[in-house]
């Protein structure tokens, strides 16, 4: 089978993912054409005070007697302006953030519900620190540039543009010689955003690195103190840690070197303004109130200069989070729910048929081969193998976590692809080995198994396995916390309350991978016979590592090197040649030597 | 909340801030400094403006003609002011920024000292993400005012010198000033104050959608198995809209406030405009004047915000601070003795170790009472006991992670606690449960800073059955494992770790259930070596299994704490009833299922007969 990775990116061009992400976000479309309207008349409101000055000198000032009723009514103007377009930007600031949020978190929601839709081997192509995130970060970024950096951008772009259409009005050579100033600027300013944008990624791996380092004073602190080795950890750490820090200040060097270089710029045209403009006076072609004016213009120039490494830096972040989620959502889940099209089974005890069955994991060996077998209703099968031959893989399949290479899985006749998730997963229930447990109660986690239990219901459950005893023992019983990822308890306790939990959900088919293994033989065994009980009737699969469980099924499933290689009650396996033998050997040695 | 205690936390918050001025005093200075030829230049542009304007522009216009030597003088004293200002830009940002990230980094690595430094009791009672936060998050939220401090102190000097200028050109207009600039800055405040809680929430809220992501990814084979999905995105659903509305909340005071930020200074120009009009009709002041504090409105508005972004630091400051001083205070460490072990024997003969009458307790509960037992010179001990029965604390006081609250642990009749540091180390290895391994090649994980030849780190190897797969990776001993240990499974990391205490031919062998992810088969074969190569060492195992078990001259059983009994396995079958269930339970299993399985089938039997009588 191909299973497929995650896509790192969706390889889709910039623009093409800009258009792709907005059209998987309707909220943020709906209303865009109102809030850029808004940021168009807040923008208008930065060339008020060239206006007003331009004004002031050349009517207001005309003939050295100020004349006051008409700089009063300008003024007054002006002013109204003023609060009217600070009006445009408060309402233009509520919807961009409503909008882009209530986006955002659609998208957010999507891309964390297709996680869970992909199968578990192409979860498993991604570490889940980067799986995570695609649904936090890489979010995030695209949400600072919408709100701040994207707004920026239109800001900027409004700035300059009703900026240099005053100019023009006033004088089209000042203009000229203020974008002859200007442009040699822009064209380095992408260069400066390469240099910035390597060394916040050196940052950002440095980081990483001193985290990884610091974790590891925390997390190894028993094996560092067993094997003295502090003073080794520390100068790992003290290395990650100046590595670190060395990054940053070189990423604010550059930033630090940069930013002024707009005021040195805006300082040459203003000196290149007043040297042309004076000459252009003489001449009559510019009021000395415009002039004045194109001196306040030009510093219109600076704030959207200064900020556009930085921009143009956020900008590449958000479209690279961009094709990161839209990589996630682009992924198909190759393991698909057929959903309401697919078979509802209807309850009661179930048989499975592999029919030559064949897997192998994308690039690897096949680590299962011609695989055909039938397990009748309320048979009791224990699946048993060295590391390596096909155990998990088999439960896998059966569960549906993926789809074999070649031939077919059926239950109750019907091939697994075609029955609905909600209904398999109601019947078919899986006890991983790794009991992974959620930080909250362990009656909390126990109901994960039926969301609607009852404590009464949970207790009973409990009970039935046999643990009403360990329950009592726990400091709060039911309402004792389990810790993240349920490390308050030990390891054997784990698999206790994730056995519960998959009890709890009542399925017809309980298949148990390895799943007490963690647990004391006391337990184990009070735990094997409870199981018993309550499995009565229903079918249960058992990959084992102990003899007893072998011993106790109906039937023993032998695999070897990915074939099955014998199948059959314990009594008659033991005495054939074979596998299962020099297993059943090894068992009895280790119990015995 | 924030708001009650402001006076107390501005207070600690400047005392954070004078912490580490005095520690980078050089820097801040020279900072400083810079930042306040960027104030002062900031105010000297709008004078070299001004005068322009009055000097050049304007007689230019009135006279006809170009006073060469003024217009040069304007240019020069235009471009020399930004030159300035700009260096003092730059030397403020880098300043600032080595400053900042210095005092990140000394906090760091003190935290982290201190981690290695404080006992293992004190790392049982703190969280691991706490620890991890304290070295990474608060460390930065510490010294984050530090960015915009020195732009602070120069935004003050710039203001003192503006307002000095404006009294001096015009004191009318200097009032319009001295009403504008104050409100801007309180303005701002007030915008912190509102926003600061909100952010903190918003912040909050996608570190609790982060976290729900990050369990349910780790738990996708629970979620997947149950069919949990729709429950799953429910939960993670509602979070993402508490993120959502709160960063909405936040949106809304940034729209309110932004736009009045922006509108004021341009109220305070036209202001200027009105009230200098007057002044000009009245003769006090010249259009040049009315130009320059115009200008000045202009470009103070921006930075006197720097004021702000300092005073809403300081909160989080405070928090950040508080919790990596935390760190700093903890008291409490091993304390050494002088006698250094390994050179007085002066050999790698096996050890005898000895517990004698040893108390141990976690906070209320005890675990250990009084246990008392000990390992001769060269001979293998199994700790037995059920689930919770102080198995693996005592493990910690024989390698001395933990020090006794009453007892001692003596080897070779030395009490650990008298030995030097280190000396434990030197000759007891301990090989514990839960495996760890550094982000480190596999030489180096093994060899942890002791020089050791290949030949040797392959010789444990061997001995832990992990020569195979580490010759398998493609770099063999200098392939790296990763984050910990996390390109290996369960089995090998466990053989890596055995390997790591067999390189160091300890005295003593500790194991705690070292074995326990791999497989039996493998097992017998790592045990049946380490018999024939540990005759050069003490060996206490902690042991469910059979098989570990027999390896072991005598064994120790431990219930509730305490040493129910001790002997060889077979004294212990005989005569210790505890022991007896602990380590035979799936041996009684399967004699007493077969008079079950009898019970079972008479029931059947009697079930069919009902069946039959209701059918």
């Amino acid at each position: 089978m191909t299973a497929q990775s995650i896509q790192r990116d969706s390889g889709r061009s910039a623009l093409d993912t800009i258009r792709h992400g907005l059209s998987l976000t309707p909220e943020f479309r709906k209303g865009l054409a109102g809030t850029l309207a808004l940021a168009v008349v807040a923008t208008v409101g930065k060339i008020i005070v060239p206006i007003a000055v331009q004004q002031t000198i050349d009517t207001g000032l005309k003939d050295g007697v100020p004349d006051l009723s008409y700089i009063t009514s300008a003024v007054l103007v002006c002013a109204a302006a003023v609060v009217l377009t600070a009006i445009a930007g408060y309402v233009m600031n509520v919807r961009l953030y409503k909008a882009t949020e209530s986006s955002l978190a659609t998208l957010r929601v999507r891309g964390f519900r297709h996680v869970h839709d992909l199968s578990v081997l192409t979860q498993n192509t991604e570490r889940r620190g980067a799986l995570v995130s695609r649904v936090t970060n890489d979010i995030d970024q695209i949400s600072t540039f919408m709100q701040w950096g994207g707004l920026m951008v239109i800001v900027a772009f409004g700035q300059l543009f009703v900026a240099t259409v005053l100019m023009f009005v006033y004088s089209w050579q000042l203009t000229l010689l203020v974008w002859a100033c200007f442009i040699p600027l822009m064209i380095a300013l992408p260069r400066f955003q390469r240099l910035l944008s390597r060394a916040y990624t050196v940052v950002r791996e440095r980081t990483g690195d001193m985290l990884a380092a610091i974790s590891e004073s925390v997390v190894g602190a028993a094996v560092i103190r067993a094997y003295a080795s502090e003073r080794r950890t520390a100068e790992r750490i003290g290395t990650a840690v100046n590595a670190n820090r060395s990054a940053q200040v070189r990423a604010q060097t550059i930033v630090g070197f940069v930013f002024p270089l707009t005021e040195i710029v805006a300082a040459v045209a203003i000196a290149g303004i007043v040297l042309l403009g004076v000459r252009l006076g003489l001449s009559g072609e510019i009021t000395q109130g415009e002039l004045v004016a194109f001196l306040f213009l030009v510093t219109l120039f600076v704030s959207p200069l200064q900020t556009a490494t930085e921009v143009l830096n956020e900008a590449q972040n958000a479209v690279a989070g961009w094709r990161r989620i839209l990589g996630v959502l682009d992924t198909p889940p190759d393991v698909a729910d057929p959903g309401e099209k697919g078979v509802e089974l209807p309850r009661g005890p179930i048989s499975v048929a592999f029919e030559d069955v064949h897997f192998s994991y994308p690039g690897g060996p096949p680590v299962l081969r011609e695989v055909t077998l039938v397990i009748p209703p309320r048979s009791r099968v224990a699946v048993v193998g060295e590391t390596g031959s096909g155990k998990t893989t088999f439960a896998k399949l059966l569960t549906r976590l993926m789809d074999p290479g070649s031939g077919r899985v059926t239950i109750d006749g019907h091939d697994l692809r075609h029955v609905r998730f909600s209904s398999l997963r109601e019947r078919i229930v899986m006890v991983p080995q790794d009991g992974f447990l959620f930080d909250g109660t362990l009656e909390e986690n126990v109901r994960y198994g039926k969301p609607s239990a009852a404590r009464e219901e949970i207790e009973l459950a409990l009970t039935e396995l046999g643990l009403a005893d360990w329950l009592e023992g726990l400091p709060a019983g039911l309402d004792t916390p389990v810790g993240q990822r349920g490390e308050s308890l030990s390891a054997g306790e784990r698999q206790l309350v994730a056995l519960a939990r998959a009890y709890l959900a009542d399925p017809d088919l309980l298949l148990l991978d390895e799943a007490t293994s963690a647990v004391d033989p006391a337990t184990e065994v009070r735990l094997a016979r409870a199981l018993e009980g309550v499995t009565r009737g229903r079918t249960a699969i058992s990959i084992a590592h102990r003899l007893s469980t072998a011993e106790n099924a109906d039937e023993v499933l032998v695999f070897d090197a990915g074939r099955l290689v014998q199948r059959g009650p314990h009594a008659d396996l033991v005495n054939e040649q074979g596998v299962y033998a020099d297993l059943h050997a090894s068992w009895i040695s280790a119990a015995h030597s | 909340m924030a708001s009650k205690v402001t006076s107390a936390v501005m207070r600690q918050g400047l005392r954070v801030l004078g912490v580490a001025i005095r520690t980078e005093k050089a820097v801040f200075a020279l900072a400083v400094l810079a930042s306040a030829v960027y104030g002062g230049m900031t105010v000297a542009s709008s004078w070299a403006l001004g005068w322009a304007t009055q000097h050049v522009l304007l007689p230019s216009f009135a006279q006809g003609r170009v006073a060469s030597g003024a217009l040069w003088t304007g240019v020069f004293l235009i471009i020399g002011t930004a030159l300035l200002k700009a260096f003092g830009v730059a030397g403020r940002r880098i300043l600032a920024g080595v400053m900042q990230y210095r005092m990140q980094a000394r906090s760091r690595r003190d935290v982290t000292r201190q981690y290695l430094r404080l006992p293992l009791s004190w790392h049982h009672r703190h969280p691991t993400g706490q620890l991890l936060s304290n070295a990474s998050a608060d460390a930065e939220a510490a010294w984050a005012p530090l960015a915009p401090l020195p732009m602070a102190v120069g935004v003050v000097v710039m203001l003192v010198t503006a307002a000095i200028a404006m009294i001096f050109t015009d004191l009318v207009l200097a009032v319009v000033g001295f009403l504008i600039f104050p409100a801007i800055a309180v303005l701002n405040l007030v915008y912190q104050r509102r926003l600061s809680p909100l952010a903190t929430r918003a912040q909050q809220l996608r570190a609790e959608v982060s976290e729900i992501a990050h369990e349910s990814f780790d738990g996708a084979l629970v979620v997947k198995t149950l069919g949990r999905e729709d429950l799953e995105t429910e939960r993670f659903l509602r979070r993402a809209h508490e993120l959502r509305d709160a960063n909405i909340a936040v949106g809304r005071v940034r729209g309110l406030f932004d736009p009045m930020l922006e509108a004021l200074p341009t109220i305070g120009v036209l202001a200027v405009l009105a009230v200098g009009a007057l002044r000009l009709s009245g003769g006090s002041i010249v259009v040049g004047d009315l130009i320059q504090v115009a200008y000045l409105f202009t470009l103070l508005a921006f930075p006197i915000r720097a004021l702000g972004w300092v005073l809403a630091e300081l909160p989080r400051s405070v928090v950040g601070w508080e919790r990596v001083q935390a760190v700093l205070e903890a008291t409490g460490s091993m304390e050494y003795g002088s006698v250094d072990h390994g050179a007085a024997t002066a050999s790698s003969a096996p050890a005898a170790l000895e517990v004698r009458g040893v108390s141990y307790r976690y906070g209320e509960a005890e675990v250990l009472h009084d246990v008392t037992f000990d390992v001769p010179a060269g001979r293998t001990v199994a700790l037995v006991g059920p689930t919770g029965s102080g198995k693996s604390t005592l493990v910690q006081l024989l390698v001395r992670l933990v020090d006794p609250d009453a007892g001692q642990v003596l080897l070779d009749g030395v009490d650990l606690r008298e030995l030097a540091y280190g000396g434990v180390a030197q000759s007891v290895a301990l090989v514990p449960q839960q495996t760890f391994l550094f982000d480190d090649t596999v030489r180096g994980n093994i060899a942890l800073g002791q020089e050791s030849a290949d030949e040797d780190v392959w010789d444990a190897l061997r001995l832990a059955q992990a020569d195979g797969f580490v010759a398998r990776l493609s770099d063999g001993l200098g392939a790296r494992v990763g984050e910990r240990g996390a390109t290996l499974s369960g089995g090998q990391r466990q053989r890596l770790a055995l390997a790591r205490a067999i390189v160091r031919r300890p005295r003593v062998l500790v194991l705690d259930d070292a074995t326990s992810s791999v497989d039996p088969q493998v097992e017998a074969r790592i045990l049946y070596g380490l018999r024939d190569a540990a005759e050069t060492s003490t060996v206490v195992v902690v042991a469910y299994r059979l098989a570990t078990i027999a390896l072991a001259d005598e064994v120790v059983y431990l219930d509730h704490g305490r040493v129910v009994d001790r002997g060889t396995h077979e004294e212990l079958l005989a005569r210790c009833q505890g022991y007896r269930n602990l380590v035979t339970a799936y041996e009684r299993e399967e004699a007493e299922r077969a008079a079950i399985d009898v019970l079972a089938e008479d029931e059947e039997v009697l079930a069919g007969e009902e069946e039959g009588v209701s059918a």
